[in-house]
């Protein structure tokens, strides 16, 4: 069986399992609707979930752009000094101890209910994998390499954008990688807490009215987004490897 | 490239507690062949690694460095280990120097060292697809690019096979001509076919041994340097 095959063989089991236990347990579609009201839910409240799907889609894209970039600089900062490293490190560790969770209320105060703290919220749950991964990367490239380096007598920065950051790339792709899951996360906690727009705040919206059919429907949509993301994502980071060879 | 300088090491080294070499006195001739030979862990890659300013670990007290001034900028190093940065093509990891330095790298110039070495065909290759021996000789085309007039060799040819070795060894002899070469080994009959001088470092210290006569590269047949490396083995071994 090829993958694209299982992928669909396991879909239409994870559907059937599903119908049974509904049909079986003869459950109230506002406990748990089917796969087949789901589905029709889907297609009669498709531009209702597609506009709030829009929404969701620019947060995450924005906060894994901006997380990836703040994430990478970061990195290479901490990886080039020292001091930085001693200074930032703890500062880093501690801010990760935080949940998200508890950042979300005090981000919509600062930054308002819009898409601003959104963004903000998958930066954040962004940024650690991808600073972290990186830095890892960075720090264990070939000391011997480095050693070449300094006796050609190249100067700090140049070590670091010749051979450290090339040679660190796979680790940024890992962090990358990670962080197309992490992404949606952030930015659905953000519309939970407080948002007009949104498959978080589409979700709450179908809960409180019982709609739990939409409810679903906008589950799976996430779902589908980020699974799409995150191949998206792996593809990326494997033509950019292959086009530098690292 | 500059007068190829006469090197000296006079001291002895540590990292942390433990004791490297103690009380060495190394000369190394301008413009030869010196051949550092001992067993692993003697201390003979410190040595290698002081003159090429990468031993902030180890410390070390006594003289070290050039006759002639600073060593800064006059070293080109050469390890194990290619070192080839695998997304670079084999043109621009011989340039690699250039390019770390900020400088413009004379195409010209490579070509004529990739010719020098064999590899004139494969500028455009990436080391991975390019044999072991093949990838030491681009590591050798840019220690030559380099040009300085000290290249330091840490058992350059000790992973490759024995014709590939036998081939580097006189290659390297042939395009290292004329510069001060100190060449760290385990191997008895490389020391006996290269040394203009050979030192054998062992744990009572460095001694050094008097080279078989004839011009570098000799022939790995040469009846001289057969009893020079029987010698030379029978020296390693007294120590263990």
């Amino acid at each position: 069986m090829k993958s694209w095959q299982a992928g669909i063989a396991s879909t239409l089991l994870g559907l059937a399992i599903w119908q049974t236990i509904v049909t079986l347990g003869d459950l109230q579609k506002f406990i748990l609707p089917g796969p087949v009201l789901v589905a029709e839910t889907l297609w009669k409240s498709r531009v209702i979930i597609i506009e709030n799907a829009w929404v969701t889609l620019s947060e995450v894209l924005l906060g894994l752009v901006l997380g990836a970039l703040i994430g990478g600089i970061s990195a290479i900062m901490l990886a080039s000094s020292p001091m930085t490293r001693a200074l930032v490190r703890p500062m880093l560790v501690f801010t990760q101890a935080i949940p998200v969770f508890a950042l979300a209320p005090i981000l919509n105060l600062w930054l308002g209910f819009g898409l601003t703290s959104k963004v903000v919220m998958a930066l954040i749950i962004v940024y650690f994998p991808v600073t972290s991964a990186f830095f890892d990367a960075l720090i264990r490239v070939n000391p011997d390499w480095l050693g070449l380096g300094r006796v050609m007598g190249a100067g700090k920065w140049r070590v670091m954008w010749h051979i450290r950051i090339p040679a660190a790339l796979p680790g940024f792709a890992s962090g990358l990688r990670l962080a197309a899951v992490y992404a949606p996360i952030g930015a659905i906690i953000g519309e939970w807490v407080g948002a007009s727009k949104g498959l978080g705040y589409l979700m709450l919206l179908a809960n409180g009215r019982a709609k739990i059919d939409l409810m679903f429907a906008a589950l799976i949509v996430l779902a589908v987004m980020t699974i799409c993301l995150h191949a998206a994502t792996d593809q990326f980071c494997k033509r950019f490897l292959d086009r530098t060879d690292a | 490239m500059t007068q190829a300088p006469t090197l000296h090491m006079k001291g002895s080294a540590k990292i942390g507690d433990t004791l490297i070499f103690d009380a060495l006195d190394l000369t190394v001739a301008a413009g030869q062949w010196t051949c550092l030979l001992g067993s692993s862990g003697v201390g003979k890659s410190t040595v290698l690694k002081l003159f090429a300013g990468l031993a902030e670990h180890v410390d070390f007290s006594g003289t070290f460095g050039a006759e002639s001034g600073p060593l800064d900028g006059k070293i080109a190093l050469m390890a194990q280990s290619d070192l080839l940065l695998p997304w670079l093509t084999v043109a621009q990891n011989v340039a690699l120097g250039a390019r770390l330095r900020g400088e413009a790298s004379d195409a010209g110039k490579v070509a004529s060292v990739l010719d020098r070495v064999g590899l004139a065909d494969k500028s455009k290759s990436k080391p991975s697809e390019l044999s072991g021996g093949q990838r030491q000789r681009v590591a050798l085309a840019r220690t030559l690019m380099e040009d300085r007039p000290v290249v330091l060799l840490d058992e350059p040819f000790s992973a490759l096979d024995a014709k590939n070795r036998a081939r580097m060894q006189e290659l390297s002899a042939e395009v290292l001509e004329g510069r001060t070469v100190l060449l760290v080994t385990h191997d008895p009959a490389e020391a006996a076919r290269l040394g203009h001088a050979i030192v054998v470092m062992t744990e009572s210290g460095a001694q050094t041994v008097t080279p078989p006569q004839g011009a570098v590269p000799r022939a790995i047949d040469n009846e001289n340097v057969l009893k020079v490396q029987a010698a030379l083995l029978a020296r390693l071994r007294e120590d263990a």
